[in-house]
């Protein structure tokens, strides 16, 4: 495919149109991934969650930057919540990242949740993959603000960053399962606001635990608009990519991942297996409608139309 | 299951980006999935964004007086490129003599003050199904 030797050169314009091809499951996508597949796996993938306001995008700004200095290629993927009524959604995080726009060392993409819930889309690992065959080295997944159990990101990334900010939560909170357990990095952002020691005495809970590769979590305090804790995060990212590779984790993890991509694949296949197909969405809406009437519950529904669709 | 992208940016130095917020919000809400830029755009740095997001089209908001230059220096950037297969758009001031000058620089379309929201999320619902 021309269009993938393209993006395998680099070539940003090429890599932007895969990755619409991926968002929207076009009949392409597969043919594209599949080609770009055996060029991945280069790329050190750095999530980034936590709730809304906390400065997710401002410190991926900084971290960008930062990583640009240290000559790393820098991919961004800013993910933002869909509206679940009309389908639209307002991509806003380009606003806190003007500058690197023009940077050629950089590729940002915005992308809405398109009705995914867990702080990502479906296509998230799909098109992570896209930016690391175009030769994109450190590529940073920024979700949607999160709440507590958007943890989705955890699975597509190899180093998970929350991001806090003073005066959020108490050490009940930091005690729930969800969120707090999936980061290998806090940052407290904000931290020239006031309460930062109750909200590290609070993370502190979360940080206690080691994680099943035997990394254990570390705190830092930032204040991403003056670029303050910047070098020292940057380090800390480079530390827990030494530490997965080292450690053999990496290896494992990727184990983990691809019964996970595979996971995902075969479900959203299966979907379309049936839904592709002209006569069986006739009979899906009646299942709908006799699932709403109580006449039918939604696995035997479900079952049905893999019967028909020639699977079950 | 092709989702219709806008670009909404504001190039220049005016600071004034109630209108383009107001136009972001009408698309979004007309299931479009719309980016925003934010304020002090150059056009090259409108032109880039448009290309890494692949949008299907870019709004752009100008209320100092500057849009004959700053629009045009878009139109040149993109026609440089390559790229066709963008629609351009646009809004604020705009004197009703600059118009056709705009028209014929390339852009679809000019919503000056007092466009009806409709009428904006109607000529990007034609782009959608074309």
């Amino acid at each position: 495919m021309e269009l993938v030797e393209r993006l395998l050169r680099g070539d940003k314009r090429a890599a932007a149109k895969a990755i619409s091809l991926l968002e929207d499951y076009d009949k392409k996508a597969a043919d594209v991934l599949g080609a770009i597949y055996p060029h991945t796996g280069k790329a050190h993938i750095i999530g980034i969650t936590g709730p809304t306001g906390t400065g997710k995008s401002t410190l991926v700004f900084a971290l960008a930057k930062e990583f640009r200095k240290r000559d790393k290629k820098v991919g961004i993927i800013a993910i933002d919540p869909t509206s679940p009524y009309t389908g639209g959604a307002l991509l806003g995080d380009r606003i806190r990242m003007g500058n690197l726009t023009l940077d050629e060392g950089v590729f940002i993409r915005s992308m809405g949740t398109r009705g995914h819930a867990g702080g990502t889309s479906r296509a998230t690992a799909d098109v992570i993959k896209v930016l690391d065959a175009m030769g994109m080295q450190k590529i940073f997944a920024e979700t949607a603000g999160a709440g507590q159990s958007e943890v989705d990101i955890a699975r597509i990334a190899h180093t998970s960053i929350v991001v806090e900010m003073p005066g959020l939560g108490d050490d009940i909170q930091a005690m729930k399962a969800g969120i707090l357990e999936i980061g290998d990095i806090f940052v407290v952002n904000k931290a020239d606001l006031d309460g930062v020691d109750s909200t590290l005495a609070n993370l502190s809970l979360a940080v206690e635990r080691e994680k099943p590769s035997g990394w254990k979590p570390k705190m830092l305090l930032t204040v991403a608009t003056e670029d303050k804790g910047i070098t020292d995060l940057a380090d800390l990212i480079e530390e827990h990519y030494d530490f997965l590779k080292e450690s053999g984790t990496l290896e494992t993890e990727g184990v983990e991942r691809a019964k996970e991509e595979l996971r995902a694949a075969l479900s959203q296949h299966l979907f379309l297996r049936v839904l592709e197909r002209p006569e069986l969405i006739g009979e899906f809406n009646n299942l709908v409608q006799m699932i709403a009437k109580k006449e039918m519950d939604p696995h035997s529904a479900a079952e049905k139309l893999l019967g028909l669709a020639g699977i079950a | 299951m092709t989702k219709l992208r806008v670009l909404v940016a504001k190039p220049g130095l005016d600071g004034h980006d109630r209108g383009a917020k107001v136009v972001a919000r009408a698309l979004r809400d007309s299931g479009v999935e719309v980016i925003y830029t934010g304020l002090h755009q150059t056009p090259e740095q409108i032109v880039e964004a448009a290309i890494q997001e692949d949008v299907d089209a870019i709004g752009m908001s100008c209320l100092s007086g500057a849009h004959m230059t700053l629009f045009k220096t878009v139109m040149d950037i993109l026609k440089e490129k390559g790229i066709d297969d963008i629609v351009v758009t646009c809004g604020g001031i705009i004197p009703d003599e600059d118009v056709t000058k705009l028209k014929e620089m390339g852009i679809a379309a000019v919503f000056g003050p007092g466009t009806p929201l409709r009428d904006i999320v109607d000529f990007h619902r034609k782009i959608a199904g074309k």
